[in-house]
Formats: structure tokens, C-alpha cells, sequence
């Protein structure tokens, strides 16, 4: 169960990395996408530069966050 | 050569150059401070784990998923991986996270080499052959996942295999020849520019790939096909120097 839980571990930090959010917000972000696709809302042009637009959007939130948390450090 | 494939071969080979170096250091600080016997095996070992990581994930990928699954999977995994790269990157230039300096990097491993105490195990410094194989299974291990996810995504694995050949290849020339960490690579830049290829291509390919949900699983069209690349790539780098020139302000506020 140790080397499961370490084989796990390995695989998270070697791809999610040090801001879980960002895969959070991608995965979100995809899955909305996906729904908005089978829904037939809008034309695949247009959703497609939505969701990239969205995904621009999680990484600015991301590092700005870290800058925050930087500046704001004691 | 389409302008997919240039990025990709661009892409793979930075990124497995700079992974590359960073193993090189290790192995060499091993090598010089411990004996080279030791240090070999353990690389080699590395080398032949990373061999079998390669055939059977890039086979079981493959074989057991549909190729729009494949592209949604492969790309999400990709673009997850590319963003994190990108953010580090961003981060590193605006001056909140430490640069990678390979002189450093070799001190340290060397002092750690020094340090440790000797065990022999199957007749070989456990402690060189340990450190020489993880560092070697490790930084292979990104440069194993770039060129799986590129070339799965592009239908090239043997071109994506090709550009991180030739940039171990490189780097592996260059080493024996300088024997010294390759400090003058300017790795910083090579990881910015990797990372902007990994968010660009991993964007590019995760939202084709949600063509995967609809009724035909053909994948999603971007406005202007592939040059839609281009302009993912334009997008990312801009907001990547937007959001360098707004941290560094940030850090220069709160000083």
C-alpha cells in the first residue's frame, strides 16, 4: 500500500506539479467545453478559441496568485 | 516537413536538451567524485528502464484507446504538464523562483558524493550507481513523456524520437569532449521557450480532441486548421511577457 501511495504520489507531482489548480482548471475548463460541444451552443470555431481563451485564463489566474502570495509573504 | 512537425521536432529537442544537461551534471559530478564504473551501470540501468517505460506505455496507449480518445487523453495530459513547465518558467524570469545553475548543481551533487559513505552492493558503489540511475531515470522519464505525448498527438513518434536522439546525442558529444557541466547552455531560456511550445501544442491538441464527445468523434476544427498554432503560440508568449513584466513589478513593490 506504501509503494501504491508513493507510485501515486511520483505520478501527480511529476505531472499536476506544484499548482494543482491549474490541472483543476484545465479539466474544468475541458469538461465545460465538452458539454457546451454536445449541447450544439455554439459553432466549433468559436468554441474552440473560447476554450483556449479559458485556458489562458487559468494560468494568468495561476501565477498571479503566486505573485500575491509573494509580495504578501511576512 | 508541415509546420506541426517543425514544432514538434523544435519542441522535443529543447526539451530533451535541457533534461538532458540537468542528468549529464549528475552523472558526471558521480563520475568524477565516485568512479566511473559505478556511475555507468547506473545510467545504463536508467537508460534500459526508460527503454521498457517507452514500449509499453507508448504500445498500451496505442492499442487500448480510440485515436479521438487518444488525442483528448494524450493532449489534456500534455497541456497540463506544458502549462506547469510554462507557469515555473514565467515564475523563474520574474525573478520568484531560483534560476538553475548547472555550476551549482554539479557543487552540490559533488559535496553530496563526498559525504556519503561507501557500500558496495553486487560489487559496485551503491551510492553512484543509485544517484547516476535515478538522476538518468528522472529527467529521462519528462523527456520519455514529450516524446509519447508529441508523437502520439502529431502520428510521429519515430520524428519526435528522432529530435530527443539527437539532442542526447548533443549534449553526450559535447560533455565527453568539454568534460565539465554544460553551464553555457542558457537553460532558463530553453525552458521558457519549451514551455510555450508544451502550452501552445498541448491547447492546440486538447481541444481537437474534444471532437472525441460528438456523435462522429472526428476531431474539433480550429479557425484556420493548423496555422491556429501560430496563433496559440503568439497568445501564450504574450501573456507570458505580460504576466513577467507584472510580477517583476510586484516583487519590486513589496521590496
Amino acid at each position: 500500500m506504501r509503494y501504491l501511495r508513493a507510485f501515486g504520489r511520483f505520478w501527480f507531482d511529476f505531472i499536476v506539479g506544484e499548482d494543482w489548480r491549474i490541472a483543476a482548471g484545465v479539466v474544468t475548463v475541458l469538461a465545460l467545453g465538452a458539454l457546451a460541444l454536445r449541447a450544439e451552443l455554439l459553432s466549433d470555431s468559436l468554441l474552440a478559441v473560447l476554450i483556449a481563451t479559458a485556458i489562458v485564463a487559468v494560468v494568468v489566474v495561476s501565477v498571479v496568485g503566486a505573485g500575491y502570495r509573494s509580495a504578501n509573504r511576512p | 516537413m508541415t509546420s506541426s512537425q517543425a514544432g514538434l521536432l523544435t519542441a522535443v529537442f529543447l526539451a530533451s536538451a535541457v533534461e538532458f544537461v540537468e542528468a549529464f551534471t549528475i552523472v558526471l559530478a558521480m563520475g568524477v567524485t565516485r568512479g566511473w564504473r559505478s556511475t555507468l551501470w547506473g545510467a545504463a540501468a536508467g537508460i534500459a528502464t526508460l527503454a521498457v517505460v517507452t514500449a509499453v506505455a507508448g504500445y498500451a496507449l496505442v492499442q487500448w484507446l480510440p485515436e479521438s480518445a487518444l488525442q483528448l487523453a494524450v493532449g489534456t495530459l500534455l497541456l497540463i504538464f506544458g502549462l506547469q513547465w510554462l507557469r515555473k518558467a514565467i515564475l523563474r524570469a520574474a525573478g520568484l523562483k531560483s534560476l538553475h545553475d548547472e555550476e551549482e548543481a554539479f557543487r552540490e551533487e559533488r559535496e553530496a558524493a563526498l559525504r556519503a559513505g561507501r557500500e558496495e552492493r553486487m560489487g559496485l558503489d551503491w551510492f553512484a550507481f543509485v544517484v547516476s540511475f535515478k538522476a538518468v531515470l528522472l529527467e529521462g522519464l519528462e523527456v520519455v513523456f514529450i516524446v509519447i505525448t508529441f508523437g502520439v498527438n502529431a502520428d510521429s513518434v519515430p520524428l519526435a524520437a528522432a529530435g530527443a536522439g539527437a539532442a542526447g546525442l548533443l549534449v553526450l558529444v559535447s560533455g565527453a569532449i568539454l568534460h565539465r557541466p554544460l553551464a553555457r547552455v542558457p537553460e532558463n531560456t530553453l525552458k521558457f521557450a519549451v514551455g510555450l511550445l508544451l502550452a501552445t501544442f498541448g491547447t492546440f491538441w486538447a481541444v481537437e480532441g474534444l471532437g472525441f464527445v460528438t456523435q462522429s468523434q472526428a476531431s474539433l476544427d480550429w479557425p484556420g486548421g493548423d496555422a491556429a498554432i501560430l496563433g496559440l503560440l503568439a497568445v501564450w508568449s504574450a501573456v507570458s511577457y505580460l504576466a513577467v513584466l507584472a510580477l517583476r513589478r510586484t516583487v519590486r513593490a513589496a521590496v
